[in-house]
C-alpha cells in the first residue's frame, strides 16, 4: 500500500518536472542489476549494481554530465525510540518517544557532495539522506532531536543509513553506475530505488523503481510454516527436541 | 561461516552458536540445571532479539533436558513421584507468571525487572550456595565427617497430606513440593528460564533432597515446564527459531552428555561450588549492567513489538 502510494506520488512528480524542460524528453534511463534480493541461510549481505544513461540534450555541452543522486530505501516502519535515565543508581527507560514511517535501510549514492549538487529545499523535499528523512511524532515532547540523532547514529553504525559522495561513477558523459551495498542484518520487505539527475542544481529528471528482499529457500519455509500454522509449529519443535535429546543420549550410551 | 537465521532475522556465525550451546550444555549435565540463565543473556548478546532468545532458548532446553535425564534415569537418579509433583505445581505456577508477565509488560519496564529479578535471585541463590558448599569443602579438607541430623524438623514437616519419596528418601507434606514448584514456575514464567538454578537450591536445602537425585529430577521437571514456554511462545509471539534451536540443540545435548559424566567424577560439595560461582558471576554482570553507563542512552525498537 505505502509502496504504491509513493511511487505514485513520485511518478507524478516526475510527470510534473517534464513540462519545465520540455525540450529535455526523457532523457534518464536507469535500471538495477537485479530487482529481487532473495534471502537465504547463507545470506550475508550483497550488491546491486544501479546503472544508467542520460540520453540527449547532452550534445550542448559535452563538457559536464551534470549530476547524479541515487537513493534506495524501505521497508518504512514505526518506531518507538527509548531513552535511559539513571534512576536510584540503575539505568532505566523512563521516556519513549514513537517516530513514525522510518525506513529500515537507506543509501545514498551520488557522484560529489550532495550539498553541492541542490540546494537545501530541494534535497529535503526529496528527503535524500539520513537526517532529512521525515521524522514525525504522536507525541514528540521537547527533545524530539536528541531522538531522530539516536535513529540516525544507531542505524548508521549498523550500516543501515549509509551515505557514499563518491558512490555514483561516470563513465564519460553519458553512462553512470553505483554499487549499493545490502548488509546481513538489511530488513526483508518492499523497497524503491531513486535515481535523480540534476543539471546546474535543477533537478532535470527522476526514475524509480521499486526493489524486493524476499527470504528463499528451507528459511522462507519455516518462516511461513511458523506463521500459518503456529501451535503445529510449536509442537514440531518439542518433537525436535525430544528427539534430538534421546538421540543424543543413545549415541552417547556407553554400557 | 555465517548463517541467517529465518525467524530471528539475522545472520550469525555457526561456529559461534555451535559453541555457545556446547558451553551451555555442559554446565546443564554437570549442575542440571537447564542452562536458559546462561542461554538467553548469550543469545541476546550475540544480536539475537530478546523475545527470540527467550523462545528459542527454552525450545533448546527440552532437548537439552531430556538428553541430560535419560543419563541420569540409567543410574536411577531420578525421583519420578518427587518430579511429577513439583511438575503440577509448575504448570500452575507458569500459568499464572504468564499472567503476572503480561500485567508488567503493558505497564512497560519488563526488561529492567527481569534484570532485577535476575540479579536478586541468582545473587541470593549463589551467596547460600557458595557460604554452604564452603563450609563443607573446608570440613572435608581437615578431615572431618559432616555430621547431619537424619532427620531435622522444621514447621516444615508439621504440614499435612504427608507423601513418602522411596527415591528421596523423605516422607514429607506433598504441599512443600507443589509450593515450590508452584512458586519456579511463576519466576520461570517471567525469568523466561527452565527454573532449575531456583529448584536445585531449594530442592536440597528446603526439601533435603539428596544431591544425586536433585539433578535428574530437576532436568525431568525442566522438559515439561520448557515444552510449555515453546508451545506458548509459539503460539502466541511466533519467535520460537527452529533453525537456531536445532543448531544449540546439536551441540548441548553433546555438551550435556561430557558434563553428567564429568558431574559423577565430582563430589556434591565440589558441584555446588562451582555452580555457585558460575551463578555469582552472572549475577554480578547483570548488576553491573544496570548501573554501568550505557553505550547508547537511546534504543530502538518497533512499534508493533510494543
Amino acid at each position: 500500500m505505502s509502496i504504491f502510494k509513493k511511487l505514485t506520488s513520485l511518478f507524478l512528480f516526475a510527470c510534473l518536472l517534464v513540462p519545465f524542460r520540455a525540450q529535455a524528453e526523457p532523457s534518464l534511463v536507469t535500471d538495477i542489476s537485479s530487482h529481487l534480493i532473495s534471502v537465504t541461510s547463507d545470506f550475508t549481505g550483497t550488491d546491486l549494481l544501479l546503472f544508467g544513461t542520460i540520453e540527449a540534450a547532452r550534445e550542448n555541452n559535452p563538457a559536464r554530465h551534470g549530476d547524479i543522486i541515487i537513493a534506495v530505501r524501505g521497508p518504512h516502519k514505526d518506531l518507538l525510540v527509548r531513552k535511559k535515565e539513571r534512576v536510584l543508581g540503575i539505568w532505566a527507560n523512563t521516556q519513549a518517544v514513537d517516530v513514525e514511517r522510518i525506513p529500515g535501510f537507506f543509501a545514498l549514492a551520488s557522484n560529489r557532495p550532495i550539498e553541492e549538487i541542490a540546494d537545501q529545499g530541494t534535497l529535503e523535499r526529496l528527503r535524500l539522506g539520513p537526517n532529512r528523512l521525515s521524522y514525525q511524532s504522536q507525541n514528540p515532547g521537547e527533545e524530539f532531536d536528541l531522538f531522530k540523532e539516536a535513529i540516525i547514529r544507531q542505524r548508521s553504525q549498523e550500516n543501515l543509513f549509509i551515505t557514499n559522495e563518491n558512490g555514483v561513477q561516470f563513465l564519460g558523459n553519458q553512462l553512470f553506475r553505483a554499487s549499493i551495498h545490502f548488509p546481513a542484518n538489511v530488513p526483508v520487505g518492499n523497497y524503491v530505488s531513486e535515481v535523480y539527475f540534476f543539471e546546474n542544481g535543477d533537478l532535470i529528471s527522476a526514475q524509480t523503481s521499486p526493489l524486493f528482499i524476499k527470504k528463499f529457500g528451507l528459511g522462507r519455509t519455516i518462516y511461513d510454516f511458523a506463521n500459518e500454522y503456529p501451535a503445529l509449529h510449536g509442537i514440531i519443535a518439542i518433537i525436535l527436541a525430544l528427539i534430538a535429546g534421546w538421540i543424543a543420549s543413545a549415541v552417547f550410551r556407553k554400557d | 561461516m555465517p548463517i541467517y537465521l529465518p525467524i530471528a532475522e539475522i545472520s550469525v556465525n555457526l561456529f559461534l552458536i555451535l559453541g555457545m550451546g556446547g558451553a551451555v550444555g555442559l554446565l546443564s549435565g554437570l549442575f542440571g540445571v537447564g542452562g536458559g540463565f546462561l542461554m538467553t543473556p548469550l543469545l541476546i548478546f550475540t544480536g539475537i532479539p530478546p523475545a527470540v532468545a527467550v523462545a528459542t532458548g527454552a525450545n533448546q532446553l527440552v532437548a537439552a533436558s531430556v538428553s541430560g535425564v535419560l543419563a541420569h534415569w540409567r543410574r536411577g537418579n531420578v525421583d519420578l513421584k518427587m518430579g511429577t509433583v513439583l511438575l503440577i505445581g509448575g504448570v500452575v505456577g507458569s500459568g499464572f507468571g504468564t499472567w503476572i508477565f503480561t500485567i508488567l509488560k503493558s505497564a512497560g519496564q519488563v526488561d529492567l525487572l527481569i534484570s532485577l529479578s535476575y540479579v536478586v535471585f541468582l545473587g541470593i541463590i549463589g551467596a547460600l550456595m557458595l557460604n554452604e558448599s564452603l563450609r563443607s569443602l573446608i570440613r572435608s579438607r581437615k578431615g572431618e565427617i559432616a555430621r547431619k541430623k537424619l532427620h531435622q524438623h522444621y514447621w516444615i514437616h508439621g504440614l499435612p497430606f504427608k507423601m513418602r519419596f522411596r527415591k528421596s528418601k523423605l516422607y514429607i507434606s506433598a504441599l512443600m513440593p507443589l509450593g515450590l514448584g508452584f512458586l519456579v514456575g511463576i519466576l520461570s514464567a517471567i525469568m523466561g528460564v527452565g527454573g532449575g538454578f531456583i529448584m536445585v537450591p531449594a530442592m536440597i536445602y528446603l526439601l533435603g533432597m539428596p544431591t544425586s537425585v536433585v539433578i535428574g529430577t530437576s532436568l525431568f521437571q525442566i522438559i515439561f515446564v520448557t515444552a510449555n514456554v515453546t508451545l506458548l511462545h509459539s503460539i502466541a509471539t511466533q519467535t520460537v527459531d527452529v533453525l537456531l534451536a536445532l543448531l544449540l540443540m546439536s551441540s548441548a545435548v553433546v555438551g550435556a552428555q561430557f558434563g553428567t559424566r564429568l558431574g559423577a567424577l565430582l563430589r556434591g560439595d565440589q558441584l555446588r561450588f562451582l555452580l555457585a560461582f558460575i551463578v555469582l558471576l552472572v549475577c554480578g554482570k547483570l548488576a553491573f549492567d544496570l548501573v554501568l553507563t550505557p553505550e547508547d542512552l537511546y534504543s530502538i525498537g518497533l512499534m508493533s513489538e510494543r
